[in-house]
């Protein structure tokens, strides 16, 4: 049995589709529920490199990232007018992802070349698209700049070189934590594998946000059915004031 | 396949940095800490049942500090503000301090004047700066108002500290001498009906235009414009707010569906607490230390907001989700 067990094993390694490096990937989990105590959550992406034959010499790279629902945003400049700041200039970026974090196993500048940076779009300043960009200032990436600095400060896009372990060239892992602000939809997980900045094989997972339970239901409510919605806003503040009113009269008296 | 939450190899996990009662807000889309949100929603409701003032110019901000959404702390200010302003309206009425007759009255050219602000905040919208226009209104309103107050009840509390012969409530002038009069028993006034008119849409108009209930304006304006005793004044304002905030928060949930009621809910919890308290302290206090404290926070926000505009902000960008309008 196990002999049969290692032969399949060995079989499976040596075959002969040329010496190419794979993905073999599973995440933690495939979906994240946003109930009412919900306050952020941590993704374990890990795996292992399949391979055909004993690897080259140079070094094998890891890169992970994830990607939030994009959308549009608008970027404001302010600046001095007669003494006082005021908003004077605006970028206007038709699809920027509310949230992004790229993890790896080194600097990416050295790990990921330029054209391949620019096919994959993995590094920051790739995956937020100015183009066809509405735009009332000259210099549209200093806005983009200010952008991607706001974001990180907020916890909203990472950069996390380094942050990939790989043992042995072979088993990675990586751990990507979620903040508490984050968006409903489709979260796009992309491995990546270089060698000498090229790309050696890329894999693609989604992990599915959703509000559940209280959350999905007033949200629902809120969308469906806005009437009710408001007149149900306006009944609970109206109950709530008279409730504390009588309450307190009775603690008085 | 592993497991949910095994660990393969290696690390343990970072711990999550869970509060004790984070709470995720279902429209807000953020996660906040609800105590939090009980104090902040209790000292508006203080304010608010002192002062007779809504308080959204103070939920507002805080709630974006806290990192809610602008439109979503706007809507949903508007609908703590109805649960407060009930709940001193309640305490008020209890001590007969609420000119019904008064107050209906101002809503009505309050509703007037809304409907024409409205119209300047599109039109404002449209050229760009409705921010700068918003602020700067802000800065030269309450600091007007707050500096007026100041003066005349620092006035008034020294002359009632000497016990000088006090001052007569109201004099005659020419206001007196308007068409349309009419009785309102609660405030003991006997005027013409133009006046309140004409501060009620004055006052929407600033509402409209400010995105807030206009308890501000309307509380000096009731108190140095119409004469009204201070006692009075504090109840029928905040008797027009419910009709004015309600109609806000209404309006924001059908149109742009902005209305959190987990994070009003939560406001409303400590802020209907906090009106009661507000109201108890607000009559033990003498009308002119009413008049100097509500000056001062008054003035507090009028420089608060001037600053912002004077000084450099250490962020000059600042990125908002949409497109430009």
């Amino acid at each position: 049995m196990i002999r049969r067990a290692l032969a399949l094993f060995l079989a499976l390694i040596a075959s002969p589709a040329a010496a190419s490096e794979g993905i073999v990937a599973g995440m933690s989990q495939n979906r994240v529920s946003i109930t009412a105590n919900f306050d952020g959550s941590e993704i374990l992406i890990y795996g292992a490199v399949k391979r055909d034959a004993p690897p080259p010499e140079t070094p094998l790279e890891v890169i992970v990232t994830v990607e939030g629902p994009a959308m549009p945003v608008t970027i404001r400049k302010k600046d001095r007018v007669a003494g006082i700041w005021v908003n004077t200039e605006a970028v206007a970026v038709d699809a920027a992802p509310s949230f992004y974090a790229v993890a790896t196993t080194g600097p990416l500048r050295s790990i990921l070349s330029e054209t391949e940076d620019l096919r994959h779009r993995i590094s920051l300043p790739r995956v937020i698209r100015a183009v066809g960009a509405a735009t009332e200032a000259g210099d549209t990436a200093s806005f983009i700049e200010a952008m991607q600095r706001i974001r990180i400060n907020e916890g909203r896009y990472r950069v996390l070189q380094g942050a990939v372990e790989f043992t042995e060239q072979t088993l990675f892992r990586a751990d990507i934590v979620l903040p508490a602000n984050l968006t409903e939809g489709e979260y796009r997980v992309r491995i990546f594998l270089t060698r000498e900045g090229r790309v050696v094989d890329a894999q693609d997972r989604v992990i599915g946000v959703r509000k559940e339970g209280l959350e999905r239901l007033l949200f629902n409510l809120s969308r469906e059915a806005p009437w009710a919605y408001g007149l149900l806003a306006l009944a609970m503040a109206a109950f709530a004031g008279w409730a504390a009113s009588a309450g307190f009269r009775l603690i008085r008296t | 396949m592993r497991a949910k939450g095994a660990q393969p190899f290696g690390k343990t996990p970072l711990p999550h940095r869970a509060g004790p009662m984070q709470l995720y807000l279902p429209i807000a889309e953020v996660s906040v800490n609800a105590f939090l949100l009980l104090g902040l929603g209790g000292m508006v409701g203080f304010l608010s049942g002192m002062f007779g003032v809504g308080g959204g110019f103070l939920i507002t901000p805080l709630l974006f500090f806290i990192g809610v959404p602008p439109a979503v702390a706007v809507a949903t200010g508007a609908n703590q503000v109805v649960a407060s302003s009930v709940s001193g309206v309640l305490a008020q009425v209890r001590r007969k301090a609420v000119d019904f007759r008064m107050g209906t009255v101002l809503l009505v050219g309050g509703m007037a004047g809304s409907g024409a602000g409205i119209w300047v905040f599109q039109w404002m919208t449209r050229l760009g700066q409705v921010d700068l226009f918003v602020q700067l209104s802000y800065v030269l309103f309450l600091g007007l108002i707050g500096s007026m107050m100041l003066q005349e009840s620092l006035r008034a509390w020294f002359r009632a500290q000497k016990g000088g012969p006090v001052r007569r409530s109201h004099v005659h002038t020419w206001v007196h001498g308007l068409p349309l009069k009419m009785k309102f028993r609660a405030s003991g006034l006997y005027i013409s009906v133009l006046p309140p008119l004409a501060v009620g849409a004055l006052v929407g108009f600033l509402a409209a235009i400010m995105g807030v209930g206009g308890g501000f304006v309307m509380v000096p304006a009731m108190i140095y414009l119409l004469g009204m005793p201070t006692k009075v004044v504090v109840g029928t304002s905040l008797f027009q707010i419910i009709f004015v905030t309600a109609f806000t928060t209404f309006m924001h949930a059908v149109t742009s569906q902005t209305v959190d009621i987990l994070l009003a809910l939560l406001l409303i919890l400590g802020g209907v607490i906090g009106a009661q308290i507000g109201t108890s302290v607000g009559v033990r206090l003498k009308a002119e230390q009413l008049r100097i404290l509500l000056a001062l926070l008054v003035l507090a926000v009028s420089v608060k907001i001037a600053l912002d505009l004077l000084l450099r902000p250490t962020e000059l960008y600042s990125v908002m989700p949409g497109v430009l309008p």
